[in-house]
Formats: C-alpha cells, structure tokens, sequence
C-alpha cells in the first residue's frame, strides 16, 4: 500500500478511509519526513478513500500549507468527495487549497 | 418515511468507552446506526458523525490530555484505570481520580443520544479538566493545543453541522456538550426482511 510516493516534485498522500484525530500524527509526521527531501515542492492530498474528515483533517492541510508555501509550494486536494468538500469550504481551506 | 411512524419512534442509548483516540471511530458508528432509524439523509448523518468526532475529540484530547493516538507507534497505555472504576460499579471517575497526564491511566467518555419526534440529542461527557472560559474556546480558530496541529475548528463544526449547540463546563470538574438537531427524513427505503 502506497500512501505517499513522490512525482514529480510532488508527495502525493493518499488519505484514509476516516481521516480523525487518530490518524492524522501518522500522517502529518510521514508527510514531513518526506518534505526534507529537497526535490518535493507541493503536496497532493488524494481523497479517493476518503469517507469521513474532521477538523485534525484541517490540521493536517494547515500544517503542511505552512511548511510549502513559504518556499513556493502549492497544496491539492484530488477525489475530494461530498463530505470532505463541505469540510474544506466550511473551515476556508478552499482558499489555500487548489481542488482539482 | 411515514411522518407518524417516525415521530412515535423514541429511543435512548448511552455508551461509555474509554478516552483513547482509537474509540473517536466507535462513537461516530454508534451515533449514525443509532439515527439511521429514522432514515435521515446522507447529508444528515455525515453532519450528525462530524460533530460528534469533534465533541469526542475534545474530551479525550482537551479533557484527559489522551495522545495515545495521535503519537501512535509509541508506547501503550494499560486500561487498568477505567477498568477498575468499573469493577467498583462506579460510573464516571471523578476528575480527581484521574490525572490525565498520568501515563498508563485515562477517563472515560460517556456519549448519551435521544431519538424523540425525529429529532436525535446527543450529550457528550468527560470528567477531565474541563475549560475556565467556554465562550473564547468555543471562538472560531482558538485552540490551546497548537503543537497538535489542532485547528480550533471543532466547536464551530459543531456549531454549522446542529441545530443547536450548549457547553457547560468547570476547570477540574469537567465538560458536558449538548447538540441536538432535527432529522428531516430521507426517502423511505422499506427494509428487507
Ligand atoms: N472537553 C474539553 N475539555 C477541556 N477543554 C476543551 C474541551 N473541548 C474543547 N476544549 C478547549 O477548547 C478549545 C477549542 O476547541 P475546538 O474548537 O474543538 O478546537 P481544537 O480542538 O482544534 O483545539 C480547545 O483547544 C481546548 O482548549
Ligand atoms: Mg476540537
């Protein structure tokens, strides 16, 4: 199972079926040890699995908006279902967030 | 779904679990087959689960100071302290009892739901260290715990995702949130026998 592969310049980060509290340290420490590496720029953050997101889901995109965009990153969302779509809008994260 | 039919359906669960993030999963299940009887809407029973992830939350992060989760891979943390309460046929240990950052030892969560007339309340309670000004916590953005990467988001989610959202709490007493929202009913999917 690949969570995280990096493209391109890009970490794509494949999310999970209940993006909580509980699995957002997981995520949120994998992701950085990935941003050391000088050739990653952007983040992707792929919903596809994704059934249910909650605020610690805010925390995660913050965090990693915080740590790319200083240097000229960009963060995505991919295969952003209903749910999740209404969480990022609600919280403002579509602004910082580009949602393909 | 008969409108009559729906409003005669009362109904009452409570679950206690243990304040560890792994069991935030467990209160979201049991709140959406709780409502699911009065067959609300998709849409309905993602906010209904949002909410009550956030409430749930809290208690265990805020309340207990419980990290276990989130600094998953770490050590593990014995249930010794709840289980013992238990046994002595106590409810709720007092917010003394347990010292939440105390390793090896957390609280308990209790999560009571009310199905009455197509509208479901749900109260969620921990006896953890409970919050000295609810209003400012309960601002949009604030968190105290930003070394979590929490986003001070959950009381507002709360707030958008009920009808109606009631905080009380007393630092080392503890928190009670109580939300309610009505279910307006999706369309009527007769059951399989
Ligand atoms: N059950 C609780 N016990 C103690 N403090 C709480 C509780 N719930 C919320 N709080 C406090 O309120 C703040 C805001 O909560 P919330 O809006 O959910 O944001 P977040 O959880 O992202 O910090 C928390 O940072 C915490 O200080
Ligand atoms: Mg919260």
């Amino acid at each position: 199972m690949d969570q995280f592969q990096v493209i391109d310049h890009c970490l794509m980060v494949k999310l999970p079926q209940e993006l909580d509290h509980y699995q957002a340290g997981y995520f949120s420490r994998e992701a950085d040890s990935f941003l050391l590496r000088p050739e990653v720029c952007h983040v992707v953050f792929d919903f596809e699995d994704t059934e249910f997101m909650d605020s610690s889901g805010i925390g995660i995109i913050m965090g990693r908006y915080k740590k790319v965009a200083p240097l000229g990153g960009k963060i995505y969302a991919i295969n952003v279902g209903k749910q999740v779509a209404r969480i990022l809008e609600l919280s403002g994260m579509s602004r910082l967030v580009e949602v393909l | 779904m008969d409108r009559e039919l729906r409003d005669e359906m009362k109904n009452e669960m409570e679950l206690t679990f243990d304040a560890i993030s792994s069991n935030e999963g467990l209160a979201r299940v049991a709140v959406a087959a709780f409502v699911s009887r009065v067959n609300p809407t998709m849409e309905e029973l993602s906010d209904v689960k949002t909410a009550v992830s956030e409430a749930v939350t809290n208690a265990i992060i805020h309340g207990y100071g419980n990290l276990e989760g989130y600094e998953r891979r770490g050590r593990g943390v014995s249930a010794a302290g709840g289980v013992q309460a238990m046994e002595q046929g106590r409810g709720l240990p007092a917010a003394g009892e347990i010292r939440a950052t105390e390793p090896g030892r957390h609280g308990k969560v209790r999560m009571q739901c009310r199905l009455e007339h197509g509208v479901l309340k749900v109260l969620i309670e921990d006896r953890g260290k409970g919050m000295e000004d609810v209003g400012k916590a309960m601002e949009p953005l604030y968190t105290t715990r930003p070394d979590l990467e929490r986003s001070g988001m959950g009381f507002s989610f709360m707030e958008a995702f009920m009808d109606d959202l009631q905080v009380e709490s007393a630092p080392g007493v503890g928190t009670i949130v109580r939300m309610q929202k009505k279910m307006t009913s999706g369309p009527w999917i007769p059951r399989e026998e």
